[in-house]
Formats: structure tokens, sequence, C-alpha cells
């Protein structure tokens, strides 16, 4: 199911972005999460927009739904979405709104923007995904979610992290993307960011990497981590204050 | 493994053995806890066989609605099960936007009811669920009268598809009554009482008491509402009757929670309503469930005096 296509280059995800902001350019946080996305669909999910139902595939959640430009951008890249949707998203009858909805959206796992859900959704699908015997040769399917850091204030990822933790959910990935927008921070003992150890305390394990490179990302996502769900905080630039 | 009892005592009872033929039946089934009824007979044995199925996610209700989200995304039947105030009230966001929002279903099984731990006091009362649940959009709701209605309940609601709330109580009557929609218990000529679920014999006893020629109609599914059902009922009541009819509701769980419903059933025609349920003040009492019934207004005597 490795489908084989001519690799995204930043310069076209930031051209279909713009179909829909209308900007050339575009802020660090409307691009908080492009590259971990960028990263995720050309070099690590297996998902095919031929098959998108297909039991043995990868899973993305996006938890995060707010500023979805850089995900629809990249689903468009992929070939889950037709890019003469993006002029006309969040408006009436568009099937692209502020927040996305999976049954609307080929491809899309979750509807999302109520901020707190895609963890617990993400768990589920992991130990159900288990519970089915659904297997791939290579040892998926994983399931990744992609969290903020403001996010993580809310209660319930953290029922979820420390849960998963200790059911040992090797099939269960988390992304945070660390634009230090979380109102009171997450301080660390042991390293400049805490949001690592978060993950690290309940029997995660848990990498931090630069946000904005590529093989650093990619590298995090491959790690081993045979017995237990795997974190990766990757940071970007702060949040403007808003 | 033949889990159920031959004759089960409580509802909750009926409900677990229930759960577990069938999480032991189908690989596609699962239980989903929070920690309440995780040690009772057979969920540790049931956990012990099918460990990747019975999850036990600890005191994290918002966890236990999210996971059964994911399962279902994952083509899994969940059954979700806590006291009615853990299961439906703390985690409502995640009922509307984990399961609905997605277009999943799941089975979702509460105990409880409004004030079954008598001395429990407010924090275990859920006389609000129904209304609650009503107000997201997909929900069955079914309310049984007797352990016989919930194990068999259960068992259909697992093989549907679709949102099902399964409210189960320690208040039972004397026999059940299977059927779909209002089921005709006592024919009469005067009006229609509507009884749900485990008032059905407390409704019957006040019909008597206050001399009515009353329909008694029966019902252990609320939602979605059988509007024909009643319209029949009252197209069949003696002509005058029938074309301003009274419908008396009564529910042991919040008063009013089904006038919209009969509103709707009865639009065509001039009715009255008399909507019977658990008062909307909080009444901070401790007692037993006949103390409460009493408070509450849903005991014989008053019923009959409300008929």
């Amino acid at each position: 199911m490795t489908i084989l296509r001519p690799p995204v280059t930043n310069g076209e995800l930031h051209r279909l972005m713009s179909l829909m902001t209308g900007d050339e350019k575009h802020s660090a946080a409307a691009t908080s999460t492009l590259d971990v996305l960028h990263v995720l669909y050309d070099r690590v999910l297996h998902v095919d927009p031929a098959h998108p139902d297909d039991p043995a595939r990868d899973r993305f959640l996006l938890s995060k739904g707010h500023g979805p430009m850089a995900y629809y951008a990249v689903l468009a890249a992929h070939g889950f979405l037709d890019e003469a949707e993006l002029p006309g998203w969040a408006t009436h009858g568009s099937r692209l709104g502020l927040h996305p909805d999976r049954t609307l959206i080929p491809g899309v796992e979750i509807g999302s923007g109520s901020l707190g859900h895609g963890l617990p959704l993400a768990m589920g699908t992991a130990l159900g995904l288990r519970a089915r015997r659904i297997t791939r040769p290579d040892g998926g399917p994983r399931v990744v979610v992609l969290v903020g850091d403001a996010e993580l204030d809310e209660g319930s990822n953290h029922e979820a992290i420390a849960y998963a933790g200790r059911r040992g959910l090797a099939n269960l990935t988390a992304v945070v993307v660390d634009n230090v927008s979380s109102t009171h921070g997450w301080p660390g003992l042991w390293t400049e960011t805490g949001l690592a150890e978060r993950f690290l305390v309940e029997g995660w394990r848990a990498i931090t990497v630069d946000g904005r490179d590529h093989d650093a990302v990619e590298l995090a996502l491959d790690a081993a981590h045979d017995d237990r769900p795997l974190a990766v905080v990757a940071r970007v630039e702060p949040k403007e204050a808003s | 493994m033949t889990a159920t009892l031959a004759v089960p005592t409580t509802m909750r009872e009926a409900f677990l053995h229930a759960a577990a033929d069938l999480v032991h039946a189908d690989d596609r089934v699962a239980l989903v806890l929070a920690d309440i009824s995780a040690g009772a007979d057979p969920v540790p044995a049931l956990a012990a066989r099918h460990p990747d199925r019975v999850v036990n996610v600890g005191i994290r209700e918002q966890l236990m609605v999210g996971v059964a989200g994911g399962l279902a995304l994952a083509g899994v039947r969940p059954i979700v099960h806590s006291y009615a105030p853990f299961a439906v009230e703390r985690p409502y966001e995640q009922l509307k936007v984990d399961l609905g929002h997605q277009g999943s279903g799941a089975v979702l099984v509460s105990i409880g009811a409004s004030y079954d731990v008598g001395s429990g006091g407010r924090t275990h009362e859920a006389p609000e669920d129904v209304a609650l649940i009503d107000t997201l959009p997909g929900w069955t709701v079914h309310v049984p009268g007797h352990p016989d209605e919930a194990d068999r309940l259960v068992r259909d609601a697992v093989a549907a598809d679709g949102l099902v709330y399964l409210r189960l109580s320690d208040a039972t009557n004397a026999a059940p009554h299977h059927g779909a929609g209002l089921v005709t218990v006592r024919r009469g000529t005067e009006g229609v009482v509507v009884a749900v679920g485990p008032v059905l014999d407390t409704v019957l006893a006040a019909v008597a008491r206050a001399g009515r020629d009353l329909t008694v109609l029966y019902t252990t599914t609320p939602r979605p509402f059988d509007a024909a059902g009643l319209r029949a009922a009252v197209d069949a009541l003696a002509p005058k009757h029938a074309a301003a009819p009274t419908v008396t509701v009564v529910e042991p769980y919040l008063a009013g929670t089904s006038a919209r419903v009969v509103a709707e059933a009865l639009a065509d025609r001039p009715h009255r309503q008399v909507m019977l349920g658990t008062r909307r003040e909080e009444l901070r009492l401790y007692g037993t469930r006949a103390e409460h019934d009493a408070a509450h207004g849903l005991d014989v005597r008053q019923v009959a005096d409300a008929l």
C-alpha cells in the first residue's frame, strides 16, 4: 500500500495554503503544525487516498482542530482533497470548516475543534485495532494523534496519558506541537520544557525535537518504543500574543 | 462461558451477565468501565479472558467515553457503563463529540437512576439524565422496568447499530412487559396514562385507587417516542375525550421530560398534559427510595390524586 508519488515541497504546501488564506506568506502560528504534518504524510503514515477506509491503514487524528489550513493543504497535496475546494473553505456548503468533520472529508479520522478529545479517541482506536487483531507485516497500523501544548491544559488528556502509559499501548503515538501557548506553561524539573516529562513519568517514551527539522521529526517518529506509547514534542516558534 | 443467570435478581446483574455473554460471543463487542462494576461478578473473569475487550480505565469518565468513541472508530461496538451522573452528566460533551459528532454508535448503560442510592445525596442522583440525552440527536433511550426487560434490551441494543442509552434502576415492576413502543396494559375511555419503566405498578395501583376508567400505556422506550401509538390510544377513547384528551405521563426522572414529544404527537388537537416525575428543586433528602418517591409525589396516593 506504499504510494509512489514525488515528495511534496514546502513551496507546494504554501501555495495550497494561500488558496485558503489569500496570503503569500504565512505566520508561524498558521504553520505551527505544517512541518509535522508534512513529515507525517510524506514519510511516516501508511495512508492511501484510493482506500481511505482500509482497516489496516495508519490513523492520523488531528486533535488540535483549530487553524486547519495546514492540514487541508497537506490532505490536498496527498490526494485526499481536490485543491479546487480550498478557496471556498469555511463557507456555507463547503466540506471544509474552521474545524474538520470526519463525516465530510475522506481520510479525516476525527471531527475536532473542541480541545482534549483526540488523545482519548486515539487511545480507543489503538485499543480497538489491537482487540480486532488488525496488523501489517511492518508492525502497523499505528495511531498518531496531534495535540497542542495549550490543548494539554484540558484534563481529559491527562486521563489518557496516564492510562495509555499503564496499558503499554505501543501502537499509539502523540505528537505535541509546542508553540509555548499554554497560559500557565509546563515547567520541567529535568529539561528546558516540561512537556516530555508529563509523558515520561507515566511510562511513555518521550522525545523532544525541533519541530521545523524534518529529519529530526521523522527520526523521532520512527524511534523504537516496543512496549510503550511514544510522545514526540515538536518545538516551534512561540505563538505571538493575541 | 455461559454467564447468564437463570433468574437475574437485579437489572444490574442482568446487564452484567448479558454483557459478558456478548463480549464472549462476539470479538467486535467491548465493555468499557471506569471502575464501577469492574469487581462485580462476572466482570473479573470476563476481563481475565478478554483483556483487550474489557477495558477499565480507572476513575476517568471522560476517558471512558472517549475510548469508547475510539473503539467505535476501529469497528468495535462499545458498551459503556457507570452510575448515571458519571455516565451522562460528567462526560456529556464526550457523548456529543466523541460519539455523536463522529457518527459513531455505542451502548451506554447507567445504574443508580434518580435516587436508587437513597442516602447518597445529590451527587449520586441523576433525574436529569434522560432530558440531557434527549438534547442530543439520534439516541434511543430504554428505561426497563424489570430485569428480564433489561436483559433483552441490552442484547438487542448491542446487536443493533447507533446510539442507545439504557437507564437501569433498582426499582422494578412485579412482572416484565416486553414490546416495542407503547404497550397497552389497560384499556379505558376517559384518558390516557403513559407509564415509563419501573413506575408501571404504581400507576396501575393509582388508577385503581382513583376509580378512573383510563387507558394505561407502558413503555421501556421513551425515545424515540411512539407518537403513532399514543395517537391510536387517544383515538380509541370515548369521542369527547378523543377530541380533547388528557394525557398523563409518569416518568421516574425529571417531570416534563416527555412534554415535548407528547405535544408533537398530539399537535393536531387540543389536549391537556399532566406531567409527573421527579421535582426540579433539590430536596436535600436522604433515606429510602420509597421516601424519595413520596417526596417527589410519585407514590400511589399522590399519583392517584393527580389522575
